[in-house]
């Protein structure tokens, strides 16, 4: 069985294949394969015998249910009111500049993707940014460029 | 002469409290309209910002017939400055986890759940380990009731009720029609409580101490205390457990940095007051003889005069625009045409009576929105073209 049937079926069958099981079904995916292809969501239909559309309409509305590529380290930086404040957007320019992607993009080695997100609730320690799970706040231009090389120097 | 402030700290919610099992056991010992009535005569009203009354929503709960019942725990807290719920599931869980149970006794639930926002997913594991801890000391003193984690995908309308049930069960949040209330026809149609994070844990705090202790605290129609997040222009952001009540000059004479301009009160969908209207404001529920009372989430945003209460507008209506669930057309057009309007006065391509134009927008919005984050657009879009629209034009 392809890897990505496999986990279908292994979610379903760790979750349910009842309606309300579709969404830690399919943050399962995410969280694996970091987005769900249009053979993700159709496996999952079949798997857990919802309309295929329906998946499809979920997964579009939740932002954090990414349906195109992307890399292995999501970089999400807050854009709201405080951390627009304190200086996201200096962040941005930072990031951009150091992976050489703008908003939105994910690098050719598909190891970083940038992305603008809402509120993230930590306003009193803006400027806040999620890698993946993880939370750092606080961030200035200097303390993001040592953080990614971090992400960077990992599994080379 | 100095000015005396008289902001009253409180230190309930955050208190480090090791006998929850005793509380727990203690306030399953009594009859479940004792409870109920505990509650009803604490005026405790629930603290997500919408301020209905506790009591009454267990009690409406416990009244309708079902077999099947669920508690929920609201915990996808996405309002723009807040983040106080975070810092509770953090620091006290147990007293979230105490509530939903006694709740579940209540209410005749043996399920709750806690919706969990998607940014918060790093809280998840240490959460699950109180739970597994928690769940161990139901079975021993024979309360059926279990607790699961959900985790929300990034959605700030999840955190309307019906719209986080909705995400519950597996389809996009949108949000239902009301009635019926969930009180009725909650998760899988079926009657629920929902509470915010902090409404459980000021119900934890009346089953220890007492419905008296609650109310002795705050004002008329505004009583206990609220944490508040208190974040922007300030040197000491953080979070605060304050009397209701205190008006916003004392805040801001507490929190402000000398050069405040105005305050956000509840976060992108509450409203800005501007400093000639601080001392005629005051922060609780409505129902205040003088002046206007604003309630709050808790979300408590300071703006100095180097900032542009433009690109202040501009951010919230960008965000409501991206955050709006696009099922009402009020809501989803509106937010759009709000946020092109204000751009092209500023840019002059229109003239400075088309803000009129949409404030009537608003009103309608008010009006016609299916849910509160349409309605409420009209609160910081008012608030603030109304005080500053000069900034607004040049």
């Amino acid at each position: 069985m392809n890897p990505i049937k496999s986990l279908i079926k292994d979610l379903a069958d760790l979750h349910g294949r009842h309606r309300e099981n579709l969404l830690p079904v399919m943050q399962g995916v995410v969280q694996k394969e970091k987005f769900l292809s249009e053979y993700s969501m159709i496996e999952i239909a079949r798997e857990m015998d919802i309309p295929a559309a329906e998946v499809f309409g979920t997964a579009t509305f939740y932002s954090f249910l990414e349906t195109k590529p992307a890399g292995k380290y999501i970089i999400r930086i807050c854009k709201t009111i405080t951390c627009a404040m304190k200086g996201k957007n200096q962040l941005l320019f930072a990031i951009q500049d150091m992976l050489k992607i703008k908003t939105g993009e994910t690098t050719p080695d598909k190891r970083f993707t940038l992305l603008e997100t809402n509120c993230l609730g930590w306003c009193h320690k803006a400027p806040a940014m999620l890698i993946n799970d993880d939370v750092y706040t606080e961030v200035t231009p200097e303390k993001v460029r040592e953080i990614l090389t971090n992400y960077m120097k990992e599994n080379i | 002469m100095a000015y005396s402030y008289q902001l009253k700290r409180v230190d309930f919610i955050f208190r480090n409290e090791n006998d929850w099992e005793k509380v727990l056991s203690n306030t399953i010992k009594k009859k479940p309209d004792e409870i109920i009535n505990e509650l009803i005569s604490s005026e405790l009203k629930g603290r997500g910002g919408a301020g209905f009354p506790t009591g009454l929503k267990w009690k409406l709960t416990a009244e309708s017939k079902s077999k099947e019942k669920y508690v929920i725990c609201n915990a996808d807290e996405g309002e723009p400055g807040t983040f106080k719920d975070r810092e509770i599931l953090t620091k006290v869980p147990y007293k979230v986890l105490t509530a939903m149970a006694v709740c579940g006794y209540v209410t005749g639930a043996k399920e709750g759940f806690i919706y969990l926002r998607g940014e918060y997913k790093f809280l998840e594991e240490e959460l699950n380990k109180t739970i597994d801890e928690f769940q161990y000391y139901c079975q021993e003193i024979n309360l059926d009731f279990k607790i699961k984690i959900f985790m929300g995908s990034g959605a700030y309308i999840c955190g309307e009720e019906t719209a986080l049930m909705e995400s519950m069960e597996g389809r996009r949040g949108e949000p239902r029609n009301k009635p019926p209330f969930p009180t009725q026809a909650g998760y899988r149609k079926k009657p629920t409580v929902i509470n915010n994070v902090e409404t459980l844990v000021h119900t934890w705090t009346i089953f220890k101490y007492g419905a008296k202790k609650f109310y002795d605290l705050g004002v008329q129609y505004s009583r206990g205390t609220k944490l508040f997040s208190v974040s922007g222009d300030t040197p000491k952001p953080g979070i605060y457990e304050l009397e209701l009540g205190m008006s916003l000059q004392d805040f801001v004479y507490e929190f402000g940095d000398g050069d405040t301009k105005a305050v956000q009160v509840g976060g992108a969908s509450g409203f800005l007051v501007p400093r000639k209207k601080f001392k005629d404001t005051a922060i609780g529920y409505e129902g205040k003889l003088v002046g206007i009372s604003l309630p709050t989430g808790g979300s408590m945003m300071l703006f100095n005069s180097s900032r542009s209460m433009f690109n202040v507008l501009d951010n919230y209506l960008e965000f409501f625009r991206e955050e709006s669930c696009g099922q009402c057309t009020p809501c989803r057009v509106g937010c759009q045409q709000l946020l092109l309007g204000i751009k092209a006065v500023k840019r002059g391509e229109k003239p400075a009576s088309y803000l009129d134009k949409l404030l009537k927008l608003t009103e309608t919005m008010q009006l016609t929105a299916k849910c509160g984050l349409g309605q409420s657009v009209a609160n910081s879009f008012s608030s603030i073209v109304e005080n500053f629209r000069e900034e607004m034009i040049y």
